[in-house]
């Protein structure tokens, strides 16, 4: 792991260590997906976040905001410092993202399975408008349970939005635990095949690989893209790496967020 | 009703490129004209409701102006979180047009019948509803819903519902029109059963009840205003509609007549559907009859409520 990636991570433990709340691992299992994305990938402009032609990105697993909102306060949507007031009254910045309360947030998610949907829409919208945006959505694994997720899968194949890209977080866990015990996915791959996506899998945690695949995009003509990034739920701190009591912890003790940053420091 | 609303989405749609159609597997050829003079605006999509108002959310975001029809309950009950948090959250232009609001789809079964539509659509903020009471009210409905802000759910009666409304009346979303005036009883009601309420009071006055009607199109925002000003006349105030008495037309008077704490207290009553799953399968009319929504039902109320 590099020094920008640990970076991010302690700026994740920043938040936790002011709210003493969020979903850490759920977090932390996306970062390099977030960091690759609005680094290199996203054309956006922090000064004009609605610029009408900037790619879109929303977060369908909301839960994971903590890793997006750390990216967003280095590109400069917001300042710094709103990442202290994370889920304080009145903060931009809350347990979910909230449209309209911060800038560059696109869409409110939370609850699980709206974001495809959602993102096909904005893509649907580039092609009447004839635009150039891409439109870029993450999904959690555990989020690839609910119905509205393959409703979406085979709508987006019909209007061939090869500008759509869906994103996978694939650690293997939900929040009660191993996936493959709660509901199994498998063969995953094949699914998303079969209902017409272009399909590529990555290592979620390799930033090089992942920009190299992203700058692959469009994969094939008229598909819209899935990309299966395998991840470690908790990446980056060894204690919490795929252990789902740590999906979402609240009243964190002194000396549990010492023992984080301990560990994340010891990399 | 259900022609007239779709026609005139046509209508719009050829002056306005925001204007988009799109159904969920709805009867074949609908709009037909609209798919082959504008087929990039015109989206038939599956059996998939919550798939299609999140999509519908993510077009308004950029802008478009989405218009959405199919059975009512399909729209207000099957995708309730989709149009609570993609659409309703954020504040977005989309309209959805639900066939079938109250019973009118008795023949088919309780699983059709929108008789808790309005009730669910009301504890959705930002949220507009209205009920037309036909299609010619509808006609001036529908220019105006292009531009007005955020959701809208407009309720459809069944088609072919005898024509009540008067263009001398001047049709805004969110006003009230009291469509005849009395000072002995307000009869207050929303969509086509205002045909009822019209005769209601025709029968009424014929023995000496001077009878006020006031139709709510607009269910949500109400016009609290014009309920007030209607009931502040009169000793006693029916509410009628065709839903269930949980949450709809009914409930929403109530509130506003109990808060306003008139002195002496108005006497109130609802005709509304019963809190059970409609057994009953036969016709729109025979429902109404079974559950007691009807003009005869009215006037006896009305006459006890006043004690004649």
């Amino acid at each position: 792991m590099d020094i920008c990636s640990i970076g991010y991570r302690k700026e994740i433990l920043k938040i936790v260590d002011h709210a003493r709340r969020g979903h850490i691992g759920s977090a932390l299992s996306i970062v390099e997906i977030i960091r690759v994305l609005y680094e290199d990938i996203l054309r956006i402009n922090p000064k004009k976040p609605l610029w009408e032609d900037r790619d879109r990105f929303i977060l369908s697993k909301g839960h994971g905001c903590l890793a997006l909102y750390v990216a967003l306060a280095k590109k400069g949507f917001f300042e710094k410092n709103e990442l202290a007031r994370f889920c304080k009254l009145g903060a931009m910045l809350g347990g979910h993202p909230q449209y309209g309360k911060a800038p560059g947030i696109e869409a409110s998610t939370g609850s699980l399975g709206h974001g495809l949907s959602i993102a096909i829409g904005i893509a649907l919208n580039a092609k009447l408008d004839a635009k150039n945006y891409r439109t870029f959505v993450l999904l959690g694994d555990g989020e690839c349970n609910e119905g509205s997720i393959w409703e979406a899968a085979m709508c987006a194949s019909k209007y061939k939005l090869e500008y759509l890209t869906a994103l996978v977080d694939y650690n293997k866990m939900q929040c009660f635990g191993n996936i493959y015990d709660v509901q199994n996915l498998e063969p995953f791959v094949d699914k998303w095949i079969s209902f017409g996506f272009a399909v590529r899998e990555v290592d979620g945690h390799d930033v090089a690989a992942l920009g190299s695949i992203l700058n692959r995009l469009p994969f094939e003509n008229e598909k819209p893209n899935l990309i299966i990034c395998h991840t470690v739920k908790g990446k980056g701190i060894p204690s919490i790496e795929q252990n789902a009591l740590w999906h979402h912890k609240s009243k964190i003790s002194d000396t549990e967020i010492q023992k984080l940053f301990r560990e994340l420091e010891s990399l | 009703m259900r022609k007239t609303c779709l026609n005139e989405i046509y209508n719009l749609a050829k002056q306005d490129k925001r204007i988009l159609f799109l159904g969920s597997d709805i009867g074949v050829g609908t709009l037909s004209e609209f798919q082959k003079e504008m087929p990039s605006r015109y989206f038939m999509e599956g059996v998939s409701e919550a798939n299609i108002i999140g999509i519908m959310a993510g077009l308004a975001m950029n802008g478009k102006i989405p218009y959405l029809n199919t059975i009512a309950v399909f729209l207000t009950r099957r995708c309730y979180e989709q149009l609570l948090l993609d659409v309703a959250m954020h504040n977005l232009k989309i309209r959805i047009v639900g066939s079938g609001g109250g019973v009118v789809y008795s023949p088919l079964g309780a699983t059709h019948l929108a008789f808790e539509d309005i009730a669910i659509m009301r504890a959705v903020p930002n949220m507009t509803i209205v009920a037309p009471c036909d299609a010619e009210e509808m006609k001036r409905l529908m220019p105006q819903s292009v531009d007005y802000n955020g959701p809208i759910y407009i309720r459809l009666g069944k088609g072919g519902d005898p024509i009540v409304s008067s263009s001398d009346n001047p049709f805004e979303i969110g006003k009230a029109i009291l469509m005849r005036e009395g000072d002995d009883v307000l009869i207050v009601t929303t969509g086509i059963v205002l045909k009822m309420a019209l005769d209601a009071s025709i029968l009424l006055e014929k023995k000496g009840i001077k009878t006020g009607v006031l139709h709510i199109h607009t269910i949500k925002p109400i016009d609290k205003n014009a309920i007030i000003k209607a009931a502040c006349k009169v000793n006693a105030v029916i509410t009628l509609e065709e839903h269930t008495l949980i949450g709809g037309l009914g409930s929403c008077v109530a509130e506003i007549i109990a808060e306003a704490c008139f002195v002496p207290a108005i006497k109130f009553a609802r005709v509304a559907l019963p809190d059970v799953f409609p057994s009953q399968y036969g016709s729109q009319a025979s429902n109404l009859q079974y559950y007691g929504i009807t003009t005869d039902k009215v006037v006896s109320l009305a006459n006890s409520l006043i004690g004649v």
